[in-house]
Parts: C-alpha cells; sequence; structure tokens
C-alpha cells in the first residue's frame, strides 16, 4: 500500500530525508519515531505530494507521489501536526467542507459524518463554534476530517498529542478499528508506550536516515537480547536441575520459587519450554514473557546511530 | 451542441472545488466583526461625508461660477467611495494564504486533492468579493444621497465607468495582494509589502482624477481600465505561476540575505563568461538569441507607434510657418558657431537618453512590461507626428532623415533592444519556472534586462550622443 524507495529531500544543503525506505501493507500500522527534526513530517509531507523529493520515489496504493499527486491525496487522509481547524465553522460544516472537496455525494457526506462524530463523542457538540473547542476536541476533529473521505492509506502525526487519558484510548482503539479495516497507517509519535501498543513495524528516523526498520519484535530482540520468560512455582523445587534439550533456551537464574529463561525463539520455544517443565513435575504458578520497554531499544538506536540494512 | 455542453460540464465540474473554497472564505469573513465592521462602516459613513463634501463645494464653486469643477467633482468622489473598502479590505486578501498558514489551516487544504489553480483561484474570488461588494454599495449609497440632496447627477455612462474602473482596480490590488500573501512568509511581512500596492494605485487614482478634472473625455479611462485589467491577468499570472505549495510551507523566516542576492545577481549577470570579452562573446550573443519572441514584438511597436504618430496629424494638426532648408541649416551653423554643440552637451543629450532607458527599466519591472514599452511607443510616435508635420510642410523626407538617422542608427537600436529586454524579462517573470522561487526568477530577470542594457544600450547611446552632437551637424551642412 506504501511503498518508499530511497526517497529523499534536500533543502539547500541540509538533507531532510536521506534514502528511505520502507513498505507499509493493508493493515499494517508502522510507527515513524525520532527526535525532533529528525524529518519525520518532511517524509509524511513527501508522501502526501506537498513536497517533491529530491530523489526516489513513493507509491501510495500504487499511485506515484511525483508523478500523480491527486490521486495520491486523494487515498491519503492525513492528521498534521497543526490541527489547522476553522475557528469560525461548527463540526459539522467542517466536515461537510472536507467532504466536499474530497467530491463525496451529500448524502454519504452526512452519513459519515454523523458516525465520525458519534465515534468521537464529538456528536452533541457538532454546532458549537471550533473557537471553543478543547485541545482534545480539535484533534479528534482533525482525525475525522482525516477519515472523512475514508482513505486507505492514513498518515498520522501525533494524533493523540494534547489530548486526556479518556480521548486518547479512543483515538487509539480507532487506530486499531481502522487497521482491521485494511488501512495502510503510518504513525509518527513520540510516545514510546503508544507506538508499542499499536505499531507493527518500527522505522527509527534520526538526521533524515532511517537508521532501523522492522518488525517491534524485532527491533527489541536484535536492541535488547532475545525474550525472557518467567516461571514462578507453587512449590520449591530444590532437587530440579534444568536439562538443556534446546541449545537455543537458556536458563538465565533460578531461586526456590522463581526460575528465569532466555527464549530466543519464544513464538515456537516457550511452549517447548512450559511443556518439559510441567513433564519435570514442577508445579508452574505462572508462565510469563517479561515486558522489555520499548523506550530501552529506542533511546539505543538513537543514542548510538544504529544501523541495520533497511531493505 | 453536445461537445459545448460537455465542456460546460467539465468547466463546471472543475470550477466546483474552487468556489467551495470561495463560499467556505465569504461567509467565514462575513461572520468576523474585524471585517464586517470596517465594510459596514465605510459603506456607511463615507458616502454621507461625500454627500455632504461635494455639497459644500458646490455650494462654494457655485458662487464664483465655477460649474465645471462641481460637475466633475461629484463622479470623482464617486470613485473616492469606491476605492476605500477596496483598500482597507486589502488585509483580507493580504491573509488569505500566508494567515492560513501561520494558523496550521492550510496543511489541510493542501493535502486534499485540490489543484494549484483551484485553491488559487478560491481564495482569489474570496479576496475580491468582499470588497467589490462594499464598494458597489458605498457607490449606491452615495448616488441615493445625491438624489435626495437634490444634487446633478452624473451621466448613466460615467457612472458605469466609475463602476467597471472600481471593479478592476479592486480586482488589480487584490492580484496584488494575493501574489503578496501566497509569497509572503508572515502576515507581518505581507502586510508591510502591500505598501508597494496601495501607493502605486493610489498614484494611479491621481492620475485618473487628473483625466476626470482636466481630460477632455472621460472616456479616456477605458484605456486605464483596459491597463489595469492587463496588469490584473498578469499578477494572476504570476501568482498561479509561481504558487507551489511546497514553498508555501517552507518559508518560515524573514530574512533578507544580500549576500545570496548579490551572488545569484552576478552569478547570473556574467553566466559563464571568465573575462570581460567573453562576456559579450558568450553571454551577450546568447541573451540576444533568447529575444527571438519579444524583437519581433518590439518592431511591430515600432512600427505601430510610428503609424499612430502619422495618423494623429489629421486629428491634431498644427499650423506652423514652415522655415526652408537654408533656414534650417544657418541655425545649424549658428549652435555650430557658438560652441553650443560642445562636450558638455554631449553629456546632457547622454543623460537624457539614459533616463529614457531607466524609465523603461522601471516602469517595465512595475507593470510586467506593459509601460516599458511606453517609452519607445511615444518616440516613435513623434516621430511619426513629425515625419508627416514636416514633409506635409515641405521639408524634403531626406533632409529629416539627414537630421535623424546618422545618430538614430545607435539610438534607436539601443531604446529597441532595451525595451525587447524589458518584454522578454517580464514574460520570464510571468511564466512558471520549474524549482525556483519568485525571488530567484525576479533576480534573473534584471540580471537578463542589465546584460543587454549596460552590454549594448549605454554604449549605443554614449556613440549616439557623440554623433548627435558633432557629427550629424555636419552631415547636414555637408549634404543640404
Amino acid at each position: 500500500m506504501i511503498k518508499a524507495h530511497n526517497l529523499s529531500k534536500r533543502f539547500g544543503d541540509f538533507l531532510a530525508v536521506d534514502q528511505a525506505n520502507f513498505e507499509v501493507r493493508a493493515g499494517e500500522v508502522m510507527v515513524l519515531l525520532g527526535p525532533n527534526g529528525a524529518g519525520k513530517t518532511t517524509t509524511v509531507r513527501m508522501l502526501t505530494s506537498i513536497i517533491k523529493p529530491s530523489a526516489g520515489n513513493a507509491t501510495i496504493a500504487g499511485f506515484s507521489i511525483i508523478d500523480q499527486p491527486a490521486e495520491v491525496r486523494s487515498r491519503v487522509g492525513v492528521l498534521t501536526e497543526h490541527h489547522g481547524l476553522y475557528k469560525r465553522m461548527n463540526a459539522e460544516e467542517y466536515l461537510d467542507f472536507f467532504g466536499q472537496l474530497y467530491r463525496i455525494p451529500s448524502t454519504i457526506i452526512s452519513k459519515r459524518r454523523d458516525e465520525l462524530l458519534h465515534q468521537f463523542g464529538l456528536y452533541d457538540v457538532k454546532r458549537k463554534r471550533l473557537g471553543e473547542y478543547s485541545k482534545g476536541m480539535r484533534q479528534k476533529l482533525a482525525l475525522s476530517r482525516a477519515l472523512i473521505h475514508e482513505p486507505p492509506v492514513l498518515l498520522l502525526d501525533e494524533p493523540t498529542s494534547a489530548m486526556d487519558p479518556t480521548s486518547a484510548r479512543m483515538v487509539r482503539d480507532a487506530i486499531l478499528q481502522l487497521r482491521s479495516r485494511d488501512r495502510a497507517i503510518i504513525l509518527c509519535t513520540h510516545n514510546l508506550a503508544e507506538a508499542e501498543e499499536l505499531a507493527d513495524k518500527i522505522a527509527i528516523i534520526r538526521l533524515g536516515k532511517i537508521l532501523f526498520f522492522d518488525e517491534l519484535s524485532t527491533l527489541k530482540e536484535k536492541l535488547i537480547g532475545p525474550a525472557e520468560y518467567l516461571v514462578k512455582l507453587s512449590e520449591a523445587a530444590p532437587d530440579w536441575t534444568y536439562q538443556n534439550t534446546n541449545n537455543s533456551i537458556q536458563l538465565e537464574s533460578s531461586t526456590l520459587y522463581e526460575l528465569k529463561f532466555s527464549v530466543p525463539h519464544s513464538e515456537t520455544d516457550a511452549p517447548i519450554l512450559l511443556k518439559s517443565l510441567i513433564n519435570d513435575g514442577l508445579q508452574v504458578k505462572e508462565f510469563s514473557q517479561i515486558q522489555r520497554s520499548l523506550e530501552q531499544a529506542y533511546l539505543e538506536v538513537v543514542r548510538d546511530g544504529f544501523t541495520t540494512d533497511t531493505e | 451542441m453536445n461537445t459545448l455542453k460537455s465542456m460546460v460540464t467539465t468547466l463546471k465540474h472543475e470550477l466546483q472545488p474552487a468556489l467551495l473554497i470561495t463560499k467556505r472564505e465569504v461567509r467565514d469573513q462575513f461572520r468576523d466583526w474585524r471585517v464586517i465592521f470596517p465594510i459596514v462602516g465605510l459603506t456607511a459613513f463615507s458616502p454621507f461625508l461625500m454627500n455632504l463634501t461635494v455639497q459644500q463645494i458646490i455650494n462654494f464653486v457655485q458662487k464664483y461660477g465655477a460649474t465645471l469643477v462641481a460637475d466633475r467633482m461629484v463622479p470623482f468622489l464617486l470613485m473616492i467611495v469606491g476605492f476605500f473598502p477596496i483598500s482597507v479590505s486589502l488585509v483580507i486578501s493580504l491573509d488569505t494564504f500566508v494567515g492560513e498558514k501561520e494558523r496550521g489551516s492550510i496543511e489541510p487544504l493542501l493535502d486534499s486533492p485540490l489543484k494549484d489553480w483551484q485553491l488559487y483561484l478560491g481564495k482569489l474570488l474570496a479576496s475580491t468579493i468582499p470588497p467589490v461588494v462594499g464598494s458597489y454599495l458605498g457607490m449606491i449609497v452615495y448616488i441615493v444621497g445625491l438624489l435626495f440632496r437634490d444634487i446633478n447627477m452624473p451621466d448613466m455612462w460615467v457612472i458605469i465607468i466609475i463602476f467597471v474602473l472600481t471593479t478592476i482596480q479592486g480586482l488589480m490590488m487584490v492580484s496584488g495582494a494575493v501574489v503578496v500573501s501566497s509569497q509572503a512568509t508572515s502576515v507581518r511581512a505581507a502586510n508591510l509589502l502591500a505598501s508597494f500596492i496601495i501607493i502605486p494605485s493610489a498614484l494611479l487614482m491621481q492620475i485618473e482624477s487628473l483625466v476626470m478634472f482636466w481630460g477632455s473625455s472621460i472616456n479616456i479611462l477605458w484605456w486605464f481600465i483596459l491597463g489595469l485589467l492587463i496588469l490584473s491577468f498578469l499578477l494572476i499570472r504570476i501568482g498561479l505561476s509561481h504558487f507551489k505549495r511546497e514553498e508555501l510551507l517552507g518559508r518560515e523566516i524573514d530574512v533578507l540575505n544580500i549576500k545570496w542576492i548579490l551572488q545569484s545577481f552576478w552569478q547570473s549577470f556574467t553566466g559563464k563568461a571568465k573575462s570581460f570579452w567573453k562576456w559579450y562573446q558568450i553571454e551577450i550573443i546568447s541573451t540576444i538569441k533568447q529575444m527571438k519572441i519579444s524583437i519581433p514584438i518590439t518592431m511591430f511597436l515600432i512600427l505601430t507607434g510610428f503609424t499612430i504618430g502619422w495618423f494623429l496629424l489629421n486629428q491634431f494638426p498644427i499650423p506652423i510657418n514652415m522655415p526652408t532648408i537654408d533656414e534650417f541649416n544657418k541655425n545649424i551653423e549658428f549652435l555650430i558657431n557658438t560652441d553650443f554643440l560642445s562636450g558638455g552637451f554631449t553629456l546632457k543629450v547622454l543623460f537624457q537618453n539614459l533616463r529614457v532607458v531607466a524609465m523603461i527599466g522601471l516602469l517595465g519591472f512595475l507593470t510586467f512590461g506593459i509601460a516599458g514599452t511606453f517609452p519607445l511607443l511615444f518616440t516613435t510616435a513623434v516621430i511619426g507626428y513629425l515625419f508627416n508635420l514636416l514633409t506635409v510642410n515641405g521639408l524634403p523626407a531626406a533632409y529629416l532623415c539627414a537630421l535623424l538617422l546618422p545618430h538614430g542608427i545607435f539610438e534607436i537600436p539601443a531604446i529597441f533592444l532595451s525595451t525587447a529586454a524589458i518584454l522578454h524579462a517580464s514574460a520570464y517573470i510571468v511564466a512558471p519556472v520549474e524549482n525556483k522561487t519568485v525571488g530567484e526568477v525576479w533576480i534573473e530577470a534584471v540580471a537578463f534586462w542589465l546584460k543587454i542594457t549596460l552590454g549594448i544600450s549605454f554604449p549605443l547611446l554614449f556613440l549616439a550622443s557623440i554623433v548627435e552632437i558633432f557629427i550629424t551637424p555636419k552631415i547636414v551642412l555637408f549634404f543640404f
């Protein structure tokens, strides 16, 4: 759905984006992480054909951002960094206006508009001037604007910034729902917990260069080692010793009631490990993966300029 | 019929998004008291003030029998009433792009499938409608006020001319302001740049009022309307040509980078040349080659000017007591013997010619070439008129040629090339240029004109002034 190939942008002597390569398929969320000024907004603007790349190209739903800008724009929903609402309009007028710009028939606009206003809890204030909206309400309306034409591709720049926790939850749920409707989504955020919750893929960008692009689990594995599992026992097993039948699984530490394993291929090996522990007669009370934070991995990439093959 | 129908459908389909923008913005403006208040205030207040003023003036001048002044004051003040709302509402046009950029609301529009021209046209219309409506309302109130005060109404024809003139002047000012707004980095910068629109417009109004008070016919104002219409068209063309989504979002800082301006100018002016002679060989030759369209146009202008001048004699004949060739020659001999034709006078002639070239550049760049052709047109019209006048009165054409051509063969090409260069440079400013900002295009256009003017016109004019003072008189005396 979104394919970028060596996408670059230079402003004079400043290289804002340097040969970005990534692909986001339908039903996937790619989170673009990076410090301020890393090139996230420039990348999004190139993908919406507002800014012409200096080199490389990208396609959105099969249309080139360089040669078919109008087709690209009609298939992309964008939530910009600044919500950019017209303060003297109300929500109904605002969504109608953008719906008409996207040439949606008026009957469909009103249906879609009311659905979105309901979904984001704005229906009851739909006639209120937008100047009177709170920051969170404005952000939700801006997101509704991005969705009014039901685009197959969504580019969301900081969608939950300035929102209270309830509203932010509402927006995240909406994003998850949109993903399940086969949309390709690129999400720029500084909120690592949000990224961790929503991302299928992560691209970490620094000084215009994509330092890492892969699935979230791969990022963690590469940067902070293999997955770790904690086993809690209801009865102590002082005489038990781990028979290492699978070379990749390692016992990291053990106490009377707790065992910690390193499991590189967790999807396949975790069930095997659990089975072997039960077969050994251990009274397993709890078997869980130890959560490692994305923040740790992100900081490591950004700090050290970690590079990997992003192709 | 079907083709026409499908063309209309396509046009409507293409215009629809632009009109959507217009509708939204006009509605938004009329919800803003900061826009409504001045328009309503000026519509309500200024016409009454002007009614009162005109009444007082009429009462005053009638005491002295100067009814003509009173008659002409009525339409003049009608024009002033129309001008006020336009100049005040210019703030709307100046805000149209850069204001939205500052408020962050432009990006969702740029992200939409709107084409550049649709966005531009929509905003242009939205900026034009409120001021023009304000003007019309003001002028209508003024006219109604005249009826109530029993003041003689101007002819319907005069009223029509003033309404059309106000509309076109409004369009021209708004077009200029929208160009400024689409290129400025901040609303503050746009407001400061607005003086480049308001001051020339106010000066233009002074000229228009001169025509209204002292002109032989108010119909001359149609020429102003035509000129303003062309200027508006060119401004819209410039705005569209240089409207770039990327530039609109990209420019952030108001910095006058003089070093960059000078470097860019020097690069355009010198081109690939490494020495003065190479500059002539490479740059000047290639610059002349680029003028393959503007040179024939300028030739046409010369012929047009000469022909108009020639035929103007029929309309404005001057009865003259024609001197003989001997009398002419005596005058020339007298000038030579009294050392009047000296080096100092050569400099005066040169200075006069240089002033004409400077006027070509100044007027040309201010009006995108239109007024830049006037010096050439007027000069050739005067030559055409004089040629006809003198030959009709018995002076041989050969004598006239001897008086003009020796220095004319330098002078005419100098003015000709400078005019052709201003036309080319103006066309370059108006035309879309890929990957270049308005600033870069202007610098290159000025460099282009100066290459021709400094490289060719100035040396030719220098030669012409020497020939005119020291050689032409001798040639005339030698042959006649």
